[in-house]
């Protein structure tokens, strides 16, 4: 099951020339672009790890995609997200959030039914992947 | 976005078979660049000669590309090496403008750094810091001065060494994001790449800047003095012209530097000409010429 998280996920992934185009989209706006990654598809996980420090002050894309194409090297098969950050005022937030790379197989979530007293029924999605411990999901080592 | 409709509608249309030149060069507006140098610029005629040189190859070569003559980016990383002060940095900053007129680099822009912002100062500090410049220079040009003190052959476990690796490896792999244009002095630029083979092979320009004659000399500082909206009288100038011929022969002569300086230390000198007679009502001529005492009261005469 494809994971739809942030910006563009309902459409065939992006091609790098693409995110060039919406890196420099964002930079032109001067947003400072910033990579995360994480084996834990969870929608309710915030906790992505940082590729390094968010990159300030760069004029063109070319330098984000040298920065995802290592981060690619390492954490190929893992979901890395670019996201652009607005430091101007009243903003001072997220503006543009998506995913650049995904898994080859993502098996999806399961729905657990949890019976609590008096009939009520309490749900939990959880993903199939995370039931290896981190660094062994999707195929990695 | 512009990059990728731009690539799509080449695409289409079939390579033409006739180009005008004329039409081509007023297009990319380097000429006015060119002229700008001629201009701004006073003396570096062999510097002129290449500049136009390599601006007439990338012409051609832009042509060839749109032909599909030709699919390579050629390699454009530069070293110009020359005395102090004989105006590597002002010629860098002009050559990313034109390399960014004829499309060469993206953005235009100059990121000029030394050993310090490369270099780290503990284990694992340079290759991040090497990589954060890189990618701030990403689309233009990076000017490193003084790029020979990036190899320190004394120290074998000088950090130095790492940032050329790096640096060498992205100027290879990413020749149409980035030119690299080394700036230093030229005997130790000449020891540099005799140290680091890799550096000389994979730049394509070499370019050394003469020392400034005499009267180029005072060609620049008449300039200068034009752009502070300052004169010589015309004893100031004759002096000028001595201070010139003395200043040379001694040591830490910087060419159009000392020429700045010198011409600093001499409006200093008439301000406090000016000021020392309160009673006096001064005119703008009076405000704006220097005068031959404020150039003779210098050190270089005392001598």
């Amino acid at each position: 099951m494809r994971v739809t998280q942030g910006c563009f996920s309902f459409l065939p992934d992006l091609t790098d020339e693409q995110i060039t185009a919406q890196v420099q989209y964002c930079l032109n706006n001067g947003w400072a672009v910033n990579l995360e990654f994480t084996d834990d598809p969870h929608p309710r996980n915030t906790y992505w790890e940082m590729w390094g420090l968010p990159m300030f002050d760069l004029r063109d894309a070319a330098g984000v995609l040298m920065e995802l194409n290592e981060c690619r090297k390492v954490y190929g098969d893992r979901y890395i997200r670019m996201s652009a950050f607005d430091s101007s005022h009243g903003w001072e937030s997220v503006r543009l959030s998506f995913i650049v790379n995904r898994p080859k197989d993502e098996p999806g979530f399961q729905l657990e039914r949890h019976e609590a007293g008096g009939r009520n029924i309490r749900y939990t999605t959880k993903s199939y992947a995370v039931d290896r411990p981190e660094g062994g999901r999707y195929g990695g080592k | 976005m512009s990059s990728v409709a731009v690539s799509q509608t080449e695409a289409e249309t079939p390579p033409p078979e006739q180009v005008d030149l004329r039409r081509e060069f007023n297009e990319v507006g380097i000429g006015d660049v060119l002229d700008q140098l001629d201009r701004e610029l006073i003396g570096l005629k062999p510097v002129k000669t290449r500049i136009r040189e390599i601006a007439s190859l990338l012409l051609i070569e832009r042509i060839r590309k749109r032909m599909n003559l030709t699919s390579d980016v050629p390699t454009l990383h530069m070293s110009f090496t020359g005395n102090p002060g004989t105006g590597k940095t002002t010629v860098a900053l002009r050559m990313a403008n034109i390399l960014h007129k004829l499309g060469f680099v993206r953005r235009g822009h100059v990121v000029s750094v030394t050993r310090d912002e490369l270099v780290g100062q503990y284990i694992g500090h340079t290759a991040p810091k090497t990589k954060e410049i890189l990618k701030k220079a990403m689309g233009g040009v990076l000017f490193i001065d003084e790029a020979y003190y990036l190899y320190r052959p004394d120290n074998e476990r000088d950090y130095g060494q790492e940032a050329i690796e790096i640096l060498l490896q992205v100027m290879e792999s990413q020749r149409e994001d980035l030119v690299v244009i080394l700036a230093g002095y030229g005997d130790r630029m000449d020891k540099f790449f005799s140290s680091n083979p890799g550096f000389r092979s994979r730049i394509a320009h070499h370019i050394d800047f003469p020392d400034y004659a005499d009267d180029e000399l005072l060609a620049i500082a008449e300039l200068m003095l034009r752009d502070m909206n300052y004169r010589f009288s015309p004893e100031a100038r004759e002096a000028f012209v001595r201070y010139i011929e003395l200043r040379k022969i001694q040591p830490m002569f910087s060419n159009a530097r000392s020429i700045r300086n010198a011409l600093d230390r001499m409006r200093l000198r008439q301000a406090n000409r000016l000021v020392a007679d309160l009673d006096r009502v001064l005119t703008a001529d009076d405000i704006m010429s220097l005068e031959a005492s404020d150039v003779l009261a210098s050190r270089v005469f005392s001598k």
